[in-house]
């Protein structure tokens, strides 16, 4: 089985939010819920940077662990998925997360926040893979269909990477070694407490 | 001839492409070798993480809260509630408890020593008694619904469906944040209602000093409250002040507040909530099978006049005092007073 990841190298990221809209329409995320932005860091100064992020799968999530009703499950391929009839929207997931990847449908006054959502890696949830059940809820499976992430898919400048780890490792320390540069794998040592040295 | 001329156009074309490829080659083997990079001054993940402990920049949805891409603190927040939290859980509130097992098996029930007169004297009027028990009820109902979050994964979740505990869990959740308003409310009645019997003075440094009449058989004088019960007074009035403002806090999420403030709150919250409960284990304990004769006192409103006289002889005394002066009451005082 493949240890799926994302890797944004952020030397490509020209802030053009592709793959935000990528996920928006192939998902049908609910308004107001972003699964994955783009933020721009230093924007309009020297030294800017763009990064997309979204839920990064995490090795041992701490979504999962701190999880009141146990509502996350990771897949055999390291995908992060959650059940949203399980989901009582407590809102402790977001205060784990290192990415901010947890998104909710209301402002939460009163507790009233109604089921997380989140990327899935492209990879739907509990449901019977591939139905129109899964799709309301957590949107596309590609996962299921052998593809891999609309938003890496669809990167114009392939910046943004998915797929088994190793391998999009080895493509970016390629990428490294070609251009002589490379600010490192944003966001791998919170998540997989690694990173890629070239 | 057509067919000449368009047999030419393409030699024609790969000889352009050719030279253009040979003058071409040389710029590009000059780029090869000493590359410069052209993002040597952007920012670095490391340093931005060390500096700043979050990555936050600008992005274009309105969610600010978007804006922050990294926070690892979030992986010790884990911590806290998952490992910590659960120790001051367990070690607070078993300790108390088995400190009264302890206490109950080697000293037993307070009797009331000499007996009781068959005579009553009003202790809490309704009033009091309403506001006690509105705010006992819903505490209750509040660390129940709380130790939830903490402890039902563990010990709860094994013993259902994860469908039953999700629906026991959203019900919880949702009392627990609706039941803090008539909670806090009472906490704040409480404050105003009973501060004039509960400012500390020298009564209450000899009532522990004689070890409050709990160990042996001492009943050192005491005004209306005692000093164990002006120390029940300040931790309700003090510990529910800070689980209030911390609770609505976390119940109003980022008003005002960021994921660093919010977290704290959760922190603080949970510690003082579990405290709270330990600390309110023992007021159960004194007030129900701890101490003959107590729980009248909230209960009926009444206590027996050898209780008082035993326990808060000092308050006795006073309230005497005030029915003689007020000989048109024949209760001493249907509203003890300070």
């Amino acid at each position: 089985m493949a240890r799926m990841k994302f890797l944004c190298d952020a030397d490509r990221c020209i802030e053009c939010n592709a793959c935000v809209t990528a996920c928006k329409n192939e998902n049908e995320v609910p308004w107001g819920i972003n699964r994955r932005r783009v933020v721009t860091i230093n924007d309009g100064k020297p030294g800017e940077r763009s990064v997309s992020m979204a839920c990064m799968h995490c090795t041992d999530a701490p979504c999962q662990a701190v999880c009141p009703v146990d509502a996350f499950y990771t897949t055999a391929d390291a995908v992060v998925l959650h059940s949203k009839d399980i989901c009582i929207g407590c809102g402790y997931c977001f205060y784990a997360c290192p990415f901010g990847a947890p998104q909710y449908p209301r402002v939460g006054n009163f507790g009233s926040r109604g089921k997380m959502d989140k990327c899935t890696y492209c990879g739907g949830g509990p449901e019977q893979d591939s139905t129109m059940a899964e799709y309301e809820k957590y949107g596309a499976n590609r996962l299921a269909e052998g593809k891999l992430p609309l938003c890496a898919e669809m990167c114009s400048t392939k910046s943004l990477l998915a797929g088994d780890g190793d391998i999009i490792a080895q493509i970016y320390k390629e990428r490294v070694v070609k251009r002589g540069y490379g600010s490192g794998a944003w966001g791998w040592k919170t998540a997989y407490r690694e990173t890629i040295t070239s | 001839m057509t067919k000449l001329f368009s047999k030419l156009r393409i030699v024609l074309a790969a000889l352009m492409l050719l030279a253009l490829a040979a003058f071409s080659y040389p710029v590009a083997a000059q780029q090869q070798p000493s590359s410069v990079n052209p993002q040597a001054d952007s920012v670095n993940e490391q340093q931005l993480l060390q500096q700043f402990k979050t990555i936050q920049g600008r992005g274009s949805i309105p969610d600010t809260k978007s804006y922050t891409i990294e926070q690892p603190a979030g992986r010790d927040w884990r911590h806290f509630h998952e490992v910590t939290l659960r120790w001051i859980g367990a070690v607070a509130i078993l300790g108390v408890l088995a400190v009264l097992i302890i206490f109950y098996l080697s000293r037993g029930m307070v009797r009331i020593e000499s007996g009781r007169s068959g005579h009553t004297i009003v202790r809490f009027n309704a009033a009091e008694r309403f506001v006690h028990w509105m705010t006992a009820t819903c505490f209750i109902i509040l660390a129940l619904s709380g130790l939830n979050i903490t402890f039902g994964k563990p010990l709860l979740l094994p013993l259902m469906s994860p469908e039953a505990f999700t629906a026991w869990s959203e019900w919880a959740k949702y009392a627990h944040n609706y039941l803090s308003f008539p909670f806090t409310l009472g906490v704040i009645l409480i404050f105003f209602m009973w501060i004039a019997g509960n400012i500390p003075n020298r009564v209450d440094v000899e009532w522990f000093k004689r070890g409050g009449g709990m160990v042996g058989h001492d009943h050192p004088p005491a005004e209306r409250f005692n000093g164990g019960q002006k120390a029940v007074y300040w931790i309700v009035v003090l510990g529910g002040t800070a689980a209030a403002v911390s609770g609505y806090a976390l119940i109003f999420p980022f008003y005002g507040t960021d994921i660093e403030n919010m977290q704290s709150a959760t922190m603080v919250h949970g510690i003082i909530a579990m405290l709270f409960i330990a600390a309110m284990l023992g007021h159960i304990y004194i007030g129900t099978i701890g101490m003959e004769g107590a729980f009248e006192a909230m209960g009926e409103g009444t206590v027996d006049i050898n209780w008082a006289k035993e326990h808060h002889a000092l308050w006795l005394e006073q309230e005497r005092a005030r029915a003689e002066s007020n000989p048109s009451q024949r209760q001493p005082a249907a509203t003890p007073g300070e």
